[in-house]
């Protein structure tokens, strides 16, 4: 028995190779002479621009008192104008007492979407068919106000609370559109055909403002007079489409990507086309494009500052409205920092969800 | 799970068929008519139309002229038809055609449960017991890209088989598998030719059509060129084309 391991002779270990922390360093860093150019550049580079920002924003920075005369003098940020602006930035012009409504919204999103996407909570259909379903109702009577709520118009509607807005919109609409899209333009009959294939390449060929402008100034010109009808509802609907003609683009490329035998397979088992495509071809197909749609979404995220063209004030808009005050001027690069963590934090988080829903899929299986 | 109302006519009738593929003339005047229990083996030059024969069968492919009339009932363009045809005849391919997403058992329980509407349970114990069958019960919790080609295509054998068809066809079953593994795919078709079951088989494997086959088809350049039973085939064939194929497979 022991003279197993002795008969192939003794197990070395690979040649060459230095162990430790210097070990690492030999290897990822200075592995050639030009890694090494290249690495003491990049160290350079973070030395003359990390620790002045971190004196900026963190050390010389200002955040108590309520006016701008508190920063007088200071080098650093003066994150007062955040502080005070604060509620803004997040419920735009929204009632201070009506606020709690919003923050019930914000609550009960987060809970349903953490519900929703995380792997351990069990019950998805009701998690995600609550936040599809019945969140969007419940949002539009709480924010919107009527069953014995004091009614907010949408007008006051503004900041971070009005990204989401739209965000959720579009992004809860764009799916399920944008997969009959893509079937719809993979489909053989030529009138289901033409139109989604219609449809898409215009959008496609539409830049997003014009879309909004379209929505929001041409739209009523056609209307008959008196039929008017909410400005953000119609900037909702404008993105939405938007959104889905590129998400229809995005599944196809997944459609294409299975092999025509797997349909052959369904249909040889007697599968009707809704359900070799339900069962079968999607969560194979939306496996494939998870890049691709949180790609969109994240673009989409971004995309609905745009609705400061139409006069809507999302979280950028209201930003850049509050730095434009006589009270706060030269406070706008606070602002805009603010505005960009609070953008970052959102894409980030969809992007690290992405990659752990693409692992969390490939376990215990790869494609053929 | 008893065959509802079996007609008394034979199992696939196929009269004058003829398909093109834009002008090429792919299948032309196809006659075949397959008795029910009949075990068939189509053999042929590749590119002679004996895939698309027999998936003609099923209506993967379309036929432009003639009449195919599976157990009693015309294949047309009526997708109930299709479908009800389909639920009857199952079908094995080349590339085994698995689902990936799924695992072995929902492979097999997805069309019972979907198409068949049967309980769930019910389904899993009946897809175990084909997965018996073909000798894989303990790879039932995996994804079939975890197993061998052979134990996939045994897989997929099971799958067809639980939606109790009473025709199989075998489009070129073993082709795309390792030579090891051809065996332990012919013995579980082997063994469900000796329970009777009605089979159109597109295969090269000459000892499973000598050993198995009721009838052997030969096909080339889109017709039959001569169909008769193994003995008579391959030991005394009528046409010039049979012999010097067999010529050349059989080196």
């Amino acid at each position: 028995m022991d003279a197993q391991g002795t008969s192939q002779g003794p197990i070395l270990p690979p040649a060459g190779v230095v162990h430790g922390p210097l070990g690492w360093l030999r290897a990822n860093l200075f592995s050639t002479p030009f890694n090494s150019l290249l690495t003491v550049l990049c160290l350079y580079l973070l030395w003359i621009t990390v620790p002045p920002l971190i004196n900026w924003a963190i050390i010389d920075a200002t955040v108590s008192g309520t006016d701008r005369t508190a920063c007088a003098g200071a080098s650093g940020a003066c994150w007062t104008f955040v502080k005070m602006r604060f509620g803004q930035f997040i419920y735009g012009l929204y009632p201070i007492e009506e606020r709690w409504r919003v923050n019930v919204v914000f609550a009960v999103g987060i809970l349903l979407v953490l519900a929703a996407l995380s792997p351990r909570v069990p019950g998805k259909l009701w998690s995600g068919g609550a936040f599809v379903f019945v969140f969007p109702v419940l949002a539009y009577v709480l924010l919107g106000g009527g069953l014995g709520l004091p009614v907010v118009e949408t007008r006051l509607w503004g900041g971070l609370m009005l990204t989401l807005v739209v965000a959720t919109t579009a992004t809860v609409v764009s799916l399920p559109l944008g997969i009959i899209l893509a079937l719809a333009r993979s489909s053989r009959m030529p009138i289901v055909k033409g139109t989604a294939v219609v449809f898409i390449e215009v959008v496609r060929g539409v830049p997003m403002i014009t879309v909004l402008f379209m929505a929001s100034v041409m739209l009523p010109l056609f209307l008959p007079p008196g039929m008017n009808f909410d400005k953000l509802m119609r900037a909702l609907i404008g993105i939405s489409l938007f959104a889905s003609a590129y998400m229809a683009e995005v599944i196809r490329g997944g459609l294409q990507a299975i092999p025509r035998g797997q349909i052959e397979a369904a249909q040889a088992l007697g599968l009707n086309y809704t359900r070799t495509m339900g069962l079968i071809v999607l969560p194979q197909a939306l496996k494939l494009v998870i890049p691709g749609i949180v790609n969109s979404f994240i673009s989409l995220f971004k995309d609905t500052t745009l609705v400061a063209i139409i006069g809507l004030f999302d979280l950028l808009g209201m930003v850049q409205t509050a730095s434009t005050n006589p009270e706060w001027l030269g406070s706008s690069v606070e602002g805009y920092v603010f505005a960009a963590f609070v953008f970052g934090c959102f894409c980030l988080a969809m992007s690290r969800y992405s990659q752990a829903l693409e692992r969390r899929l490939e376990t215990g299986h790869r494609r053929r | 799970m008893t065959p509802a109302t079996p007609s008394t006519g034979p199992a696939i009738q196929i009269i004058g068929m003829h398909k093109w593929y834009g002008d090429f003339h792919v299948l032309k005047d196809i006659n075949l008519t397959v008795e029910k229990g009949e075990r068939i083996v189509v053999c042929g030059p590749s590119g002679s139309g004996k895939s698309t024969m027999i998936r003609c069968i099923n209506r993967l492919e379309e036929h432009q002229r003639g009449q195919i009339v599976v157990d009693g009932i015309e294949l047309t363009s009526d997708l109930k038809r299709i479908d009800g045809i389909r639920r009857e005849v199952g079908m094995v391919f080349q590339q085994f055609n698995l689902f990936p997403h799924l695992t072995v058992l929902e492979n097999l329980c997805l069309a019972p449960i979907w198409v068949r509407h049967m309980p769930r349970p019910e389904a899993e114990a009946l897809a175990m017991s084909y997965l018996e069958r073909v000798r894989i019960p303990e790879q039932a919790r995996k994804y079939p890209g975890q197993l061998s080609g052979g134990q996939q295509q045994r897989v997929a054998i099971a799958r067809a088989l639980c939606m109790n068809p009473r025709i199989m066809l075998f489009d070129e079953p073993t082709s795309a598998l390792d030579p090891e593994m051809i065996k332990e795919v012919l013995d579980v078709m082997v063994s469900l030719a000796e329970d009777g079951m009605t089979m159109l088989c597109v295969t090269h494997e000459m000892g499973f059509a000598r050993t198995v086959a009721n009838r052997v088809v030969f096909m080339d350049q889109g017709e039959i060129v001569e169909a008769a039973a193994p003995e008579q085939f391959f030991n005394a064939p009528s046409s010039e084309r049979t012999r010097q194929f067999l010529s050349q497979i059989l080196h």
